[in-house]
């Protein structure tokens, strides 16, 4: 166990390259879902706003 | 296969058909990656010169190559777009730029990462390889710039994707960039003449990879491209309908 943590005294970049790696992906997603949401909520408002005036 | 591209190209075509291909691409890509990953750390053999820093390769090479598959995606979707006049073609341009600058990045720091124990140095700015993968960053960040910085959507779409042919230049610089000039970089690991610089047990996972990355790449593009088409569509009758049905289910 370790031993894969010190990957050979390269621990610190391999692991911290690996962990980049998976914050990017997770940003990635997150940002589409983030920015899908807002353009549902913005026009359903805009949806509402019409109904209402008529 | 005219018919089914230009069935594909209307709107609430596209947004139906693509919620339901999105777990085609997330799924394999997830277990491809979760193979490559466990295979590139623990079960491929560490480099006889480099030790276990050559396992940032697994990461490194893919996102390097992703952030020029999301650039060519960017800049042909953006070439359509404006020579038959797509709108689809520039919702998938305008979606490309954003994960494309992501990996970019990611491309950037790992190889920063991985450059540090076997180069002595975080960065080098004379090296052409590094150099032109920042000047593709730059070029990201310009053509989304461009992009908000435009309120008519006409006009942005068509801005930009002139911006994104123009910078397509710098796609074969960053290629050719380790044959051309002299580079720290190391040159070509998978496809060069004489075939793979590995052996099976290290290139398999780093395929695995590519191709599992490649898949992630394809599942949040088509969410992206989804977002944009909703907000482009935003008047339209039918994405009216399909909220106002939605939230009937909720």
């Amino acid at each position: 166990m370790s031993e894969a943590l010190s990957m050979g005294n390269y621990g610190a970049f391999v692991w911290s390259s690996y962990a980049l790696t998976a914050a990017v992906v997770i940003i990635c997603f997150w940002q589409g879902r983030r920015r899908h949401k807002a353009i549902v909520h913005n026009i359903r408002q805009r949806i509402r706003a019409m109904e209402s005036e008529g | 296969m005219w018919k089914f591209l230009h069935k594909l190209a209307s709107p609430p075509y596209f947004y139906d058909l693509s919620a339901s291909m999105i777990p085609w691409f997330a799924v394999p890509g997830v277990l491809l990656i979760a193979y490559g990953t466990y295979a590139g750390l623990f079960l491929a053999p560490p480099d006889y010169q480099q030790g276990d820093a050559f396992r940032i390769i697994y990461v490194h090479v893919p996102a390097a190559y992703l952030s020029m598959m999301a650039y060519m995606v960017m800049a042909v979707a953006a070439g359509i777009g404006l020579i038959w006049r797509i709108k689809l073609a520039h919702a998938v341009s305008a979606a490309a730029a954003p994960i494309g600058a992501w990996f970019t990045f990611l491309a950037l720091i790992t190889g920063s990462i991985w450059g540090k124990p076997m180069w002595g140095t975080w960065w080098e700015w004379g090296d052409p390889r590094l150099t032109s993968q920042l000047i593709m960053l730059f070029i990201y960040f310009g053509y989304m710039a461009l992009r908000a910085a435009i309120d008519d959507p006409g006009k942005a779409d068509k801005a930009s994707a002139v911006l994104a042919m123009v910078g397509a230049v710098n796609i074969p610089i960053i290629h050719f960039s380790v044959e051309w000039w002299s580079s720290l970089h190391q040159g070509a690991t998978i496809v060069r003449e004489g075939g793979p610089a590995m052996p099976p047990e290290m290139l398999y996972p780093l395929l695995a990879n590519i191709l599992g990355f490649t898949l992630i790449f394809g599942a949040l593009l088509l969410g992206r491209v989804r977002s944009e088409v909703l907000f482009r569509e935003r008047r339209s009758r039918w994405v009216r309908k399909l909220l106002l049905a939605e939230q009937g289910k909720e």
